[in-house]
C-alpha cells in the first residue's frame, strides 16, 4: 500500500502554521462550504464515513455526535483531547506544531455540528511550542472573522479556549480531563453518564482526539465516497502513523488504514543494522506487544483485534533484539505506578505491586512462583478497575510473557543486563557518547 | 518575588477565558510558577482567593500534577525522558551523564539554582529519541556528550536554541508561556522537521500521494 500525505500533504511549507500559508493550500473552504449545511447534514457525513475515534479506542466519531441531546437547552461544548501522553504516541503534538490551523478549522466544523458554541483544546503543558501554534492559530483565525461571532456571515458563534495542563498522564482518559479542565485533580468520573450528556460543567459536551478533529475539514470538502477509498470498511480512512524505536529513519508517515508495519517499516528505511524486530507494539504502551510474525497483519482495528492487541493511537514502536523484554515491560509498569490516580485500590495498589515484582526480574531476583502469580494479579487488575489506565497497566506483561516466558525465567537466576546490555540498544555507540 | 496586583489582575484576565472560573486554577497555577518559580504557599493563597475557593482546594490541585512544584526550580528545568523507547534507545545514559555533571539526581535543583534535572515520562516525540527538554522546550535526539554540551552552554550564558522551538529563555518564561500562550513565539523553529516529514519525503521521491476528490485541500 502506497503512502497518501493528506493531514501532512503540506508539512513541507515553511508558512503552513500562519492563516496565511494554511489559505494557500485551501485552508479554510471546508468551513465556508459546512457553514452552507445544517449542523444534522455534517453530523451524518461523518457517520458515514466510518470516521473512528483516533485517540486509542476507535469509537465511531459521528455516533458519538449523534448522542448530543439537541434543543436541550443547556450550552454544549466541543473539547478536544490534545494531551497526548501515552507511551509511543506522537502524532498529535507534531500534527498542531505543523498545521494548527487543519485542527481550528475542525473545531469549528465540529463545533457547528454539534452545536457547540464555546470550544476547549486541553494541550498538556510539556509542549509549549505546539500550544503557542495553535494559540497564534486561533488569534489569527479570530482577526478574520473565523472564530468569534457571526462566522464567515453564518450566525454561528465560537469561542476557542487554549488551556494547558500541568503534567498527569490520567488527564488524557476523557472524564479526568474534563475534571482537570473544571479545576480540580484529574480523576475519572463514573460512567455513565457519558459526557455527550453530562460533561464539562455536566453539559453535553463531545470529547475528540486531535487527528480525529483534523479529519473533518478533509471529509466536508471531499466527501464520503472519497473518505472511504481509503482503509477498510470497518476502519475507512487514512492515519497519521507515528514510526519509533530502532527503525532507520523514525518519524511521521501518513497512510491509509490497512496497511501493513512491514510495508511502513520499509517507507522507514528498516531496521537499523539490519537486525531483526524483537517485538512492537501498533500504538502506545496500553496494547498488547506483537512480534515479527505479524508485520503482514493489516494495521486496521479489526486486524489489531484479531491478532490479540489493538491500534491504539497508531503510533507504531519497534524494538530490537538488543532489547530486553523484561526491562521494557518494566520500565512501562514503572509509568503506569506514577500515573495511576490512587483512585481505586486495584490500580493504585497494584501497579505499585506489579512493578515490584518486575523488578526484582530484571535484576535476576525474581521467583519462578511469581511468573504466575503475576499473570494472576494483573487479572485482579485488568477489567476491576475504574478507568482504562488499570486496565492499560494489566497488559504488558502478559502480552510479553506470551511470546519471552524464557525472559521472565531467566530473570528468577540472572539480572536482564547480563544477557542484554544496555548500552547495545543505546542509537549512539558508547564511544561517540562522551 | 512577591505576587503583586498585576498577577491578580491577569488572574482575572485567566479567568475571564472559561464559563467556570474555577477552570482557571491551572494556567493561574502556572502564573504563580512564571513568577515565583515554584508554587508557594502565597501563590496557593491567592489563587484561593482569586477563585472563592479554600487553599487546601487548590494544595489538593497543585499536588496533583507533576509540572508544579513546591521548591524553587530555578534557572533552568532540565527533563530527560526516561520512558521505556527513549531511556531504553540511550535516555538513560543521557540522564545518567547529566546527573554526573551536575552533582543532582531527580528532582533536584544545583546548589547555584541553576539547574533542575528530573527524568520525566514520554513527550510525545519517540519518533526523536532520546528526548530531552530545556525548560519543556524540545532538544530532541540527544547523545550523552551533547547533553553535556547543552548544559556547559546554559551554564556559560550562551545561546542555545531548540531542536523545534525558540532559542532558550529560562523556566519562569515558559511557565508564562503556559499561563499567556500567545507569546510571540509561535514563528519559532521548522513548521516540521526532516522526522515529521519523513513520511511525506518517501511520497514525493516514489511519486505516492492520497486519491483527489477534484477540490479543495
Ligand atoms: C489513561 C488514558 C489516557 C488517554 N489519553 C488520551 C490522550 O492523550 N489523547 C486522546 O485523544 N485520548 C486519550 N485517551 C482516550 C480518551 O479517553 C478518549 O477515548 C478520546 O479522547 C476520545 O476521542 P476520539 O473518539 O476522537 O478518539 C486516553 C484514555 C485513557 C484511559
Ligand atoms: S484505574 Fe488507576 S487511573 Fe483509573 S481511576 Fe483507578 S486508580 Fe485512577
Ligand atoms: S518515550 Fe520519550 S518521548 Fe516518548
Amino acid at each position: 500500500m502506497t503512502l497518501t500525505p493528506v493531514i501532512t500533504a503540506h508539512w513541507d511549507r515553511p508558512d503552513l502554521y500562519t492563516l496565511a500559508g494554511y489559505r494557500a493550500i485551501g485552508g479554510y473552504t471546508a468551513l465556508a462550504k459546512a457553514l452552507q449545511q445544517e449542523p444534522d447534514a455534517i453530523i451524518s457525513t461523518v457517520k458515514d464515513t466510518g470516521l473512528r475515534g483516533r485517540g486509542g479506542a476507535g469509537f465511531p466519531t459521528g455516533l458519538k455526535w449523534s448522542f448530543v441531546p439537541q434543543n436541550d437547552g443547556k450550552p454544549h461544548y466541543l473539547v478536544v483531547n490534545a494531551d497526548e501522553s501515552e507511551p509511543g504516541a506522537c502524532k498529535d503534538i507534531p500534527i498542531m506544531m505543523a498545521t494548527p490551523h487543519t485542527l481550528i478549522e475542525g473545531v469549528i466544523i465540529s463545533s457547528y455540528a454539534i452545536r457547540a458554541n464555546h470550544a476547549f483544546i486541553y494541550i498538556r503543558g510539556e509542549v509549549p511550542q505546539a500550544i503557542r501554534r495553535v494559540a497564534a492559530a486561533v488569534r489569527e483565525a479570530e482577526q478574520a472573522g473565523l472564530l468569534g461571532d457571526n462566522i464567515l456571515g453564518s450566525g454561528f458563534n465560537l469561542r476557542v479556549t487554549i488551556h494547558s495542563g500541568a503534567g498527569a498522564y490520567i488527564c488524557g482518559e476523557e472524564t479526568a480531563l474534563l475534571d482537570s479542565l473544571e479545576g480540580r485533580r484529574g480523576q475519572p468520573r463514573l460512567k455513565p453518564p457519558f459526557p455527550a450528556v453530562a460533561g464539562l460543567y455536566a453539559s453535553p459536551t463531545v470529547v475528540n482526539n486531535v487527528e480525529t478533529i483534523c479529519n473533518v475539514p478533509f471529509i466536508v470538502n471531499n466527501g464520503v465516497e472519497w473518505f472511504r477509498k481509503f482503509g477498510t470498511e470497518k476502519s475507512p480512512g487514512f492515519k497519521v502513523f507515528a514510526i519509533s524505536g530502532h527503525v532507520n529513519r523514525p518519524g511521521i508517515y501518513e497512510a491509509p488504514l490497512g496497511v501493513t508495519m512491514r510495508e511502513l517499516l520499509d517507507y522507514a528505511g528498516g531496521m537499523r543494522g539490519g537486525r531483526p524486530v524483537k517485538f512492537w507494539l501498533p500504538g502506545g504502551s496500553s496494547v498488547p506487544m506483537l512480534t515479527a510474525e505479524h508485520l503482514d497483519l493489516p494495521l486496521t482495528y479489526e486486524e489489531m483485534a484479531a491478532a490479540g492487541t489493538m491500534l491504539g493511537t497508531g503510533t507504531p514502536m519497534l524494538f530490537d533484539d538488543t532489547v530486553s523484554v523484561v526491562r521494557a515491560v518494566t520500565r512501562w509498569l514503572e509509568f503506569y505506578k506514577h500515573e495511576s490516580c490512587g483512585k481505586c485500590t486495584p490500580c493504585r495498589e497494584g501497579t505499585y505491586w506489579i512493578t515490584g515484582v518486575l523488578e526484582r526480574f530484571e535484576h535476576g531476583h525474581g521467583s519462578a512462583a511469581e511468573i504466575d502469580t503475576l499473570v494472576d494479579l494483573c487479572d485482579q487488575i485488568g477489567g476491576r478497575s475504574f478507568c482504562a489506565l488499570g486496565d492499560a497497566a494489566a497488559t504488558p506483561y502478559p502480552a510479553a510473557l506470551k511470546y519471552f516466558r524464557n525472559e521472565f525465567e531467566a530473570g528468577t537466576s540472572q539480572a536482564a543486563e547480563l544477557e542484554f546490555a544496555p548500552a547495545a540498544s543505546y542509537l549512539f555507540s558508547e564511544a561517540t557518547a562522551r | 518575588m512577591t505576587l503583586g496586583p498585576e498577577i491578580r489582575a491577569e488572574m482575572e484576565q485567566i479567568k475571564q477565558r472559561y464559563p467556570d472560573p474555577r477552570s482557571a486554577l491551572l494556567p493561574m497555577l502556572h502564573l504563580v510558577q512564571s513568577v515565583q518559580s515554584e508554587v508557594t504557599t502565597e501563590g496557593m493563597a491567592l489563587c484561593a482567593d482569586v477563585l472563592s475557593i479554600t487553599p487546601a482546594e487548590v494544595a489538593a490541585v497543585a499536588t496533583f500534577y507533576t509540572m508544579y512544584k513546591r521548591r524553587p526550580v530555578g534557572k533552568h528545568h532540565i527533563g530527560v525522558c526516561t520512558n521505556t523507547l527513549c531511556g531504553l534507545l540511550g535516555g538513560d545514559a543521557v540522564y545518567a551523564a547529566l546527573s554526573e555533571r551536575l552533582g543532582v539526581g531527580h528532582d533536584e535543583s544545583t546548589p547555584d539554582g541553576k539547574f533542575w534535572l528530573e527524568r520525566i515520562e514520554c513527550q510525545a516525540a519517540c519518533t526523536h529519541a532520546p528526548v530531552m527538554t530545556v525548560d519543556w522546550e524540545f532538544m530532541d535526539q540527544q547523545t550523552p556528550a551533547s547533553a553535556i554540551d547543552v548544559i556547559d552552554q546554559l551554564a556559560r550564558g550562551e545561546e542555545v536554541r531548540s531542536t523545534r522551538g525558540p532559542v532558550i529563555r529560562n523556566f519562569t518564561a515558559t511557565e508564562r508561556t503556559l499561563a499567556f500562550p500567545d507569546d510571540g513565539l509561535a514563528g519559532e523553529g521548522p513548521v516540521a522537521d526532516e522526522l515529521m516529514l519523513a513520511g511525506l519525503r518517501v511520497a514525493q521521491e516514489r511519486g505516492m500521494s492520497a486519491p483527489t476528490a477534484g477540490q479543495g485541500n
